[in-house]
């Protein structure tokens, strides 16, 4: 028998698990936020999704073929910052400013720095805030025929009252995918039960964010302020869909809570003292830039480490 | 669920069910036997016979090395055809023994002990050493430096590694079921050694069967008991095992004494009831043939020093052409280019698969997803730590406790981009390693 068979290090075999298929697991988990935000805005909203995806996907494709690298588009990462960023748009955005958001989000922020998995912000959010500084009047305009008052929590700010009820099931003003919890929160459990996600960011994002409104928001401890702030702006889908982007989060365990903790002060921060009423997405992407800061200072102590240290102590 | 474990880990498609229900056959060789002289860690041994020499079964044909070393015994008679470097498993040439086998099976004579219990703790430490008793569960340490602790009074805990949780593999399973009272009777002699020890069997919940016969067999036995284990890959890893059975957490710079405990395999503790009762050495032992390549899976005990390429034809040769030939488990096994291998006292099995899944992978890059994190039964940050590998970067590879790995290969396992996530960090690991011995 002088046969060669195959060599290779161990392990010889592999689970199922692929990048695509997280990726698909995130897309399913957005679908309510994005039927909702169809529902509740109308068909303009699905032609924006529609053509924020196209935009990701092709720009992809092309940076791709003109830099000469592999084709990455079946790993469906672009359909997800595509859909991420419909999300976070108006309804009313020109179909154009939505298709060049969906561009710069992976040409600028995702490809240029090295495509998946070495963006060091998140590529939806970043389009986002690109939109935002550059588009500023159709960004904020929240106007459609079913709604023309301001978003909830801008209307508080200026002091009107608003229907937590109405927040919680997403029948407000807002992005598309932003107004439902609950349609946010279901794609949210789906994702904590495949897998894709845990709490740790998420959970340490929201309590940081309420204690920071209890003890800076001005309004004390009043459940249908602090029940409209975090219902309002965003701040679910960008706690559970956009934070715990792995890419642009911290790999350490204790890395994530600080993170989310650092989102959370930001967005308070902001929301309190800042020019406008959201500040999410500017949260999320300057917790961002900490990453590799969080990263080194959480490097988790290994399996029996304690001892060791320990030991070595006393040993010398 | 009862049942103890560690964090992290993974589980991996079992495929036990090809041979766990095939009682142990034996096989005698036919062919030539090897003898490769490092089937241990440590020293080689040193050959005490020449080409040209008659030697019976059980006679000893080369001396430990040194203290952490082992004998090593001829499983065959026959006559001495070469003492040259051979191919052996993990790709190594090892300088072996090569023997003749005249087929006759002429044993050498054994000096079995009646009375166990009168033995003092050096008489039974001399005769595991004696027999050349290695863990016999794949690492291949010398058993009787195990033995021999700074302070026996310390250990609290002898655990027999009745885990088994590579996958496919059956061995220690038949073993268990076929010759439990070995088992025991080789636990009891290693506590005789340790009076302040009790003997604890670490079995996976995977095999019901094991867990209520031995712990039956135990229900007299005041010092031993059964802990059912967590069904987990790497549940059988030494520091994982030690964790699920007592709660003591060591690293790369301890040793099990140093947390009260001393592991062996189920496979080790038998061969040690044999040296010190029947004063018999290692010369045979169980391996599982498996894979869907193979035409009867099985568990076959055989002469130490036969090539696989014989065990493969007892087990009825391939039915498909296999791509891969694994001595070992598919998670941490070493792949053979060919199988015309001598078999050692650490080969626990051979895996002969029809395809090769890792072949067609493409590695996508990484995007940071954690998996490995969650999976790493040493805690630590695989992905990391291989980027630090791939880029050698001694320093960041160390002060993320890259040295702490096990080499498990339960990152590789669970990585959605493919990425050879173990294989950056062992070889960083060893280059690292290798610099720490120069300086």
């Amino acid at each position: 028998m002088s046969d060669f068979y195959h060599v290779s290090s161990s392990p010889h075999v592999r689970s199922k698990d692929t990048t695509g298929r997280i990726m698909l697991y995130v897309i399913i988990a957005l679908m309510p936020a994005s039927l909702f935000g169809i529902f509740n805005f109308g068909f303009r909203a699905l032609l924006l999704i529609l053509v924020t995806i196209a935009a990701c996907v092709a720009s992809e494709w092309v940076f791709n073929k003109i830099v000469h690298k592999k084709d990455t588009i079946t790993d469906l990462s672009a359909v997800v910052t595509g859909l991420l960023l419909a999300l976070n748009l108006p309804v009313t955005l020109p179909w154009w400013e939505a298709a060049l958001g969906g561009v710069f989000a992976i040409v600028v922020v995702k490809c240029l720095f090295g495509g998946l998995g070495q963006n060091f912000m998140n590529p939806a959010l970043g389009a986002r805030c690109f939109l935002l500084i550059a588009f500023a009047a159709d960004m904020t305009n929240f106007v459609t025929d079913t709604y023309t008052g301001a978003t909830p929590l801008a209307a508080m700010r200026n002091g009107e009252a608003v229907n937590t009820m109405d927040m919680l099931i997403g029948r407000i003003s807002g992005t598309i995918g932003e107004t439902s919890v609950i349609a946010v929160l279901i794609g949210a459990i789906f994702m904590i039960l495949m897998g894709v996600i845990d709490l740790r960011i998420p959970a340490s994002y929201i309590v940081t964010f309420a204690v920071f409104m209890l003890l800076f928001g001005g309004h004390g401890f009043d459940l249908n302020y602090l029940t409209a702030q975090l219902c309002g702006g965003g701040l679910m889908l960008g706690a559970f869909f956009m934070a715990t982007d792995y890419v642009t989060s911290p790999i350490t365990p204790g890395g994530q809570i600080v993170f989310g903790i650092c989102c959370g002060i930001l967005t308070g921060l902001f929301r309190t003292f800042g020019a406008n009423a959201e500040g999410v997405s500017f949260a999320i992407i300057l917790s961002n830039l900490f990453v590799p800061m969080i990263e080194k200072y959480t490097i988790p102590a290994a399996f029996g480490q304690v001892r060791k240290a320990k030991k070595q102590e006393g040993g010398r | 669920m009862g049942s103890k474990t560690f964090k992290g880990g993974v589980h991996p498609f079992e495929g036990k069910e090809l041979a766990k229900d095939q009682p142990i056959v034996e096989v005698l060789p036919k062919g030539d036997l090897v003898y490769p002289l490092s089937q241990h860690i440590g020293a080689p041994a040193s050959p005490i016979v020449a080409v040209g020499d008659k030697i019976l079964k059980g006679q000893k044909i080369a001396e430990a090395g040194g203290f952490v070393s082992s004998p090593i015994y001829a499983s065959a008679s026959g006559t001495v055809k070469a003492i040259e470097p051979r191919r052996v498993a993990v790709g190594d040439m090892v300088k072996s023994i090569v023997v003749t086998n005249d087929g006759e099976f002429a044993e050498a004579g054994y000096s079995p002990c009646d009375n166990v219990t009168a033995l003092s703790t050096q008489e039974i430490i001399d005769r595991v050493k004696e027999a050349g008793v290695v863990g016999m569960g794949g690492a291949g340490f010398p058993t009787h430096v195990k033995l021999s602790p700074k302070e026996p009074d310390k250990i609290e805990y002898i655990i027999a590694n009745c885990a088994e949780c590579e996958p496919y593999l059956t061995a220690d399973y038949r073993r268990m079921l076929e010759n439990p009272q070995e088992l025991i009777e080789g636990m009891k002699i290693i506590l005789q050694i340790f009076a302040n020890a009790k003997g604890v069997l670490g079995i996976e919940d995977n095999k019901p069967d094991c867990i209520e016969k031995l712990s039956a067999m135990v229900k007299d036995e005041p010092r031993i008991e059964v802990c059912p284990l967590q069904t987990k890959y790497p549940q059988g890893g030494e520091r994982q095992l030690i964790y699920a059975v007592t709660g003591r957490a060591i690293n790369s710079g301890m040793l099990p004494a140093d947390a009260g405990c001393i592991v062996d395999n189920v496979e080790t503790i038998i061969a040690v009831y044999n040296a010190v009762k029947l004063g018999k050495p290692v010369t045979s032992r169980i391996s599982t043939i498996t894979g869907d390549a193979v035409a009867k899976p099985g568990n076959y005990l055989y002469s130490i020093g036969t090539s696989y390429a014989e065990l493969i034809e007892a087990a009825g040769g391939f039915k498909t052409q296999p791509e891969k030939i694994i001595s070992g488990g598919p998670m941490m096994g070493f792949a053979m280019f060919g199988v015309d291998i001598p078999t050692t006292k650490t080969s626990s099995s051979l895996l002969c698969l029809t395809k090769d899944e890792v072949a067609e992978i493409e590695p996508s890059a990484c995007i940071n997803c954690g998996r490995c994190v969650q999976a790493c039964p040493e805690l630590l940050v695989p992905s990391r730590l291989a980027k630090f590998g791939d880029n050698g970067l001694s320093g960041e590879f160390e002060q993320w406790n890259g040295l702490e790995c096990i080499e498990c290969g339960s990152c590789s396992f669970v990585c959605p981009a493919r990425r050879q996530l173990a294989q950056s960090i062992k070889t960083m690991k060893k280059q690292v390693l290798a610099a720490k011995r120069k300086k």
